[in-house]
């Protein structure tokens, strides 16, 4: 035995906790020891809830590139696997987002064609009226209001409902259930009794579609298990990630952006002051990666040796890529903390990268355009009615937003 | 300029129509890519560029 001290041992005593706090005062800016990292080197050891300790990957170009890197897995049940939380009681099952290839393809590529650029566009005169609709009832109520129950949550559930074939006038439940698997504070039996309550009420939604398909995604997934290509328990997982991943992203980023661009005046005027749709495209670009919302990391873990930076990833060892901090990284954007609407930020990495990148991202994009071209010019007084630091921020949520936004106008 | 696509590696993102709506477009079914036009004109280089540039799945190949 000799008592020199294993330089990896050192490295993970070492290793700071991640997720790694932001600093007080600046909401939208990441943790600034993320920044730290990101200019000491490409990988760093982290320490995790459960004292893993995976590597955190904190550059633009080292990021895409393990991202689409065949040898990097997704799946969440091989060991190495860097969890967010702990595994619930008896597992659960999980839907594409979470395996790998083939598996990942095949279920993905039976619900990508909703999602293609013109039938998402032929949604948006839709989209427009339900943003307007909002807007008229937001104006006929309450001033001030809580901008996130009276409008940045509505618009994404009823885009995504009507898409789907869920009905509206069950938000309730299926919000305060998604609201509980988002968390990263809740039990791991809270979690799991949240998710059951879902994945039971799209199984019962799937048997209504079974015997009574209608034009929506859900009916199409209903013909592919009555014709045997999918499984119904498959189908009412694949609900349960379009319906939660399908409105409480946009909904963050329509509530977060809005306060971002309080904080930014000279930017809410100029999207105030346009019709330009090329302007108001490049703002939501320059939005999703300027806030960032998807906060936790994208998470893999490694099926080979991966070199990367003069360092080596060894098989099964786990894999963060803060994919926040890279659309900060200022080999890519100049002036990368600036939030700046004009600028040419479509190479952002706020939908991920990689097989996993956001199926529903043409969606979000039309979405957002249409929010934000939107609300802002037909409401020009709209303005925060609370101190910024009075706003309850999601630090403890897998998205970052607000909880609420009081505005007035 | 010479484009190649593999709809194995396309995951239907629909970020080469975003970019280049001339060369690139998606098949009704699932979304895949469909090459409009394997040789275009240089003037459309930019915008083919930046398709490959943001493809999540690394499926666009362009050559000069
Ligand atoms: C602004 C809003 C949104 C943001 C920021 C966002 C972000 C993301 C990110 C970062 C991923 C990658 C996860 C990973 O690689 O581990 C992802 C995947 C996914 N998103 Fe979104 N998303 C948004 C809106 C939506 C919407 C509207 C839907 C629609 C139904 C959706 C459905 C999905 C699905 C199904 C996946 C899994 C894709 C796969 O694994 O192949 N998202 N999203
Ligand atoms: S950008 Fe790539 S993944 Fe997306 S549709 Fe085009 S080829 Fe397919």
């Amino acid at each position: 035995m000799t008592s020199t001290v294993n330089p990896l041992d050192e490295r993970d005593a070492k290793a700071p906790e991640y997720p790694m706090a932001r600093a007080a005062g600046c909401p939208f800016d990441p943790p600034p020891a993320l920044r730290d990292k990101q200019q000491e080197g490409p990988l760093a050891r982290v320490r995790l809830w459960d004292g893993s300790t995976p590597w955190l990957a904190t550059r633009y170009a080292d990021q895409r590139a393990l991202l689409a890197d065949p040898r990097v897995s997704a799946d969440i049940n091989r060991p190495g696997y860097p969890r967010q939380a702990p595994m619930p009681p008896g597992g659960t099952g999980v839907s594409f987002i979470l395996k790998d290839d083939p598996e990942h393809a095949r279920l993905r590529r039976m619900v990508t064609a909703p999602f293609a650029i013109k039938r998402v566009e032929a949604m948006r005169p839709g989209v427009q009226k339900i943003v307007d609709d909002l807007i008229d009832e937001l104006l006929a109520g309450p001033n001030p209001v809580d901008l996130v129950e009276a409008f940045a949550l509505p618009v994404p559930s009823l885009v995504i409902c009507q898409l789907l074939g869920v009905p509206y006038s069950d938000h309730d439940f299926f919000q305060d259930n998604s609201k509980v698997i988002i968390n990263r504070n809740v039990t791991p039996e809270q979690r799991s009794v949240a998710h059951g309550n879902l994945l039971a009420y799209l199984d019962d939604l799937m048997g209504e579609k079974i015997a009574r398909p209608v034009d929506d995604l859900l009916s199409g997934l209903a013909g592919r298990i009555t014709a045997g290509e999918l499984a119904r328990d498959e189908a009412a997982q694949m609900g349960v990630l379009l319906l939660i991943a399908g409105h409480e992203t946009t909904a963050n980023m329509i509530a977060l952006g809005t306060l971002a661009l309080f904080e930014h005046p000279d930017q809410l005027a100029l999207l105030r002051d346009t019709d330009d749709p090329r302007l108001i495209a490049s703002a939501v670009e320059e939005l999703l990666r300027y806030l960032h919302i998807t906060h936790s990391g994208r998470r893999r873990v490694a099926t080979a040796d991966i070199e990367i930076g003069g360092e080596v990833i060894r098989a099964g060892e786990g894999l963060i890529l803060a994919n926040d901090i890279a659309n900060r990284d200022p080999d890519v954007f100049a002036e990368p903390d600036r939030l700046d609407l004009r600028r040419d930020a479509r190479r952002h990495v706020a939908f991920g990268f990689g097989v996993h990148q956001c199926l529903g991202q043409p969606l979000a994009r039309m979405e957002l355009q249409v929010v934000y071209s939107t609300l802002y010019r037909r409401i020009p007084t709209l303005r925060s009615a609370a101190e910024l630091d009075r706003i309850p921020f999601k630090h403890d949520g897998s998205v970052y937003g607000v909880y609420e936004l009081p505005v007035t106008w | 300029m010479k484009v190649t696509v593999d709809q194995d590696k396309c995951v239907a993102s629909g970020q080469c129509v975003v970019a280049a709506m001339e060369v690139f477009d998606q098949r009704e079914e699932d979304g895949i890519v469909v090459l409009l036009n394997a040789e275009p004109p240089a003037e459309q280089a930019d915008d083919i560029r930046h398709a490959a540039a943001v493809c999540p799945a690394v499926a666009i190949e362009v050559r000069d």
